[in-house]
């Protein structure tokens, strides 16, 4: 009977045990724009050798990076980049929402009684491996046409992450503070707020930060159904409709630059929350 | 008698941890519970706060028998017991939800002083040493006004210098604030320099062995004959010459 959150270890973070350790010695901004420095230097010998691929092998079909460029300015002179953007931050953001609103309960309640988790966690064990893709035939036959549907996808693909990471979470509780809460004549519910939730939010966090991850990932796949905007309808759309690889590869990395000042966000409000356990 | 203990037996499956045991603490006494580790101290002074319930017998205070914590007796752990997401003044602040928010910062205020954090309120336990989280917690206990303390093995993860110091401030606080305390320890030098009585159990299944009293009025010589004395008696009770 053991929950976990799995995918905790999977990025690959540079330096970055490094420049932690030194924001806590000295909290300066030093480090942290010479951490900049590398990755942007990284990003320029990749811009190059892309673009001089492009051009050593001639390729019809394959972009360079200017023509990228120039299909996601096209795209905002039709007024259509920040529309699409919006869209998909607007569902992810629904069904990511949806998610916390409905997971965090759900795991609290499974980490505080130990029967209920036994009971339940076999059936979020089982439903957890699927893909949230595997969800797309019902989606679409129980939503419709419409925002409903990919928003549904989203919600499935970071609930379990976020259920887990609470259940976790709220079972790893110190017992002396919940000892002392109950100690000081805390009821069940005052227990859960002012001792259970405080104690377990760095768990949470990190679970939160990780679901918001596969949310964000499985968006291409949730508005490749039942939308006609956003920047995953953008990719299929530009294939589709005229074989746009330009605009295929800026969606690409439109989410993929986003994707990473969002994450980059929620590692700070993660921080935050590591610090007050 | 505040606390009265009576044929308390426990056990955990097949394993007896204590054994009729039988003991009155008066009022504003302090008591220390000394034994070897595993002897079911933590277990007695546990189902004292009412977490946990004998397997025969019964606690009673005030003539009222345990059936649960209650805030009128604080249980205080090791230093980890502070929450780390409160500041000092939330720590102290924690029991005092059903006061008005003047009261509240009175106690907070006095307390904080009381056991010399001033100036550490808005500090977070992280930031704070292990002696000082230690008055944290004993001060986010007696905020609350209880009238008996529980303090199982409090400064066991202090150095052997703050160790010293924290006991010298928990006697200034325990005169100045006249609470009855049952202290757990394994150490038997500072149940001598603490206690009223000294209640020694045996090795488990808990019994009582014998009960010391502490005839020595505070502030106490280390190094005076009754102290050295007593502290002999209890090594040679516990079977331990005195010597390396």
């Amino acid at each position: 009977m053991r929950f976990e959150v799995r995918g905790s270890s999977e990025e690959v973070r540079g330096g970055g045990r490094a420049g932690r350790a030194g924001r806590l010695l000295h909290s300066s901004f030093a480090p942290r724009t010479s951490n900049l420095i590398l990755p942007l230097l990284t990003a320029a010998v990749l811009l190059f050798l892309w673009s001089a691929a492009v051009k050593i092998t001639a390729t019809k079909i394959f972009p360079s990076p200017v023509a990228v460029a120039r299909g996601i300015v096209q795209l905002a002179e039709k007024k259509l980049l920040w529309a699409y953007i919006g869209d998909s931050l607007v569902r992810v953001g629904t069904g990511y929402a949806a998610a916390i609103a409905v997971g965090i309960p759900l795991g609290f309640l499974l980490g505080w009684y130990a029967p209920l988790a036994r009971a339940v966690n076999p059936l979020i064990q089982m439903l957890r491996p699927i893909s949230p893709l595997a969800w797309m035939p019902l989606a679409v036959i129980w939503f419709g046409i419409g925002n409903a549907a990919p928003i549904f996808l989203i919600f499935i693909a970071s609930l379990f992450t976020i259920v887990i990471a609470a259940a976790n979470g709220v079972r790893n509780i110190p017992p002396m503070y919940l000892q002392a809460g109950r100690n000081f004549g805390l009821s069940t519910p005052q227990l859960m707020l002012r001792v259970a939730a405080p104690a377990a939010l760095a768990r949470i966090a990190v679970g939160l930060r990780i679901a918001f991850g596969v949310a964000w990932l499985v968006l291409v796949a949730a508005e490749m159904i039942a939308v006609d905007s956003g920047l995953g309808y953008l990719i299929i759309d530009a294939r589709n409709a005229g074989k746009r690889y330009d605009l295929v590869i800026g969606g690409m990395l439109l989410i993929g630059v986003i994707g990473l000042i969002l994450d980059s966000l929620m590692r700070r409000a993660e921080t935050w929350a590591a610090e007050r356990r | 008698m505040k606390v009265r203990f009576q044929h308390v037996s426990m056990h955990f499956g097949t394993t007896e941890v204590l054994d009729d045991i039988n003991l009155e603490v008066a009022e504003g006494e302090f008591v220390c519970i000394l034994g070897p580790s595993g002897c079911g101290k933590s277990t007695l002074l546990n189902i004292t706060g009412g977490f946990l319930e004998p397997s025969a017998g019964q606690v009673t205070i005030d003539g009222e028998r345990v059936v649960g914590p209650d805030r009128r007796r604080i249980f205080v752990f090791q230093e980890r017991g502070v929450f780390p997401w409160l500041t000092v003044e939330g720590n102290i602040g924690f029991g005092l939800f059903d006061l008005s928010d003047a009261e509240r910062r009175g106690r907070i205020a006095h307390y904080v002083a009381l056991v010399g954090l001033k100036g550490f309120e808005r500090s977070y336990p992280r930031e704070l040493s292990g002696g000082m989280k230690q008055r944290v917690e004993v001060a986010r206990a007696l905020a609350v006004n209880p009238d008996v303390l529980y303090l199982d093995e409090p400064f066991g993860a202090l150095d052997s210098i703050t160790r010293l110091q924290m006991r010298s401030e928990l006697l200034r606080i325990w005169q100045a604030e006249k609470k009855t305390i049952l202290f757990v320890t394994h150490d038997i030098e500072e149940s001598v320099q603490l206690a009223d009585r000294v209640v020694v159990l045996s090795a488990r299944p808990g019994r009582v062995r014998r009960i010391v009293e502490i005839d020595i009025a505070h502030p106490r010589d280390l190094s005076s004959p009754r102290y050295l004395a007593l502290r002999d008696e209890i090594f040679g009770e516990i079977g331990l010459a005195h010597k390396i």
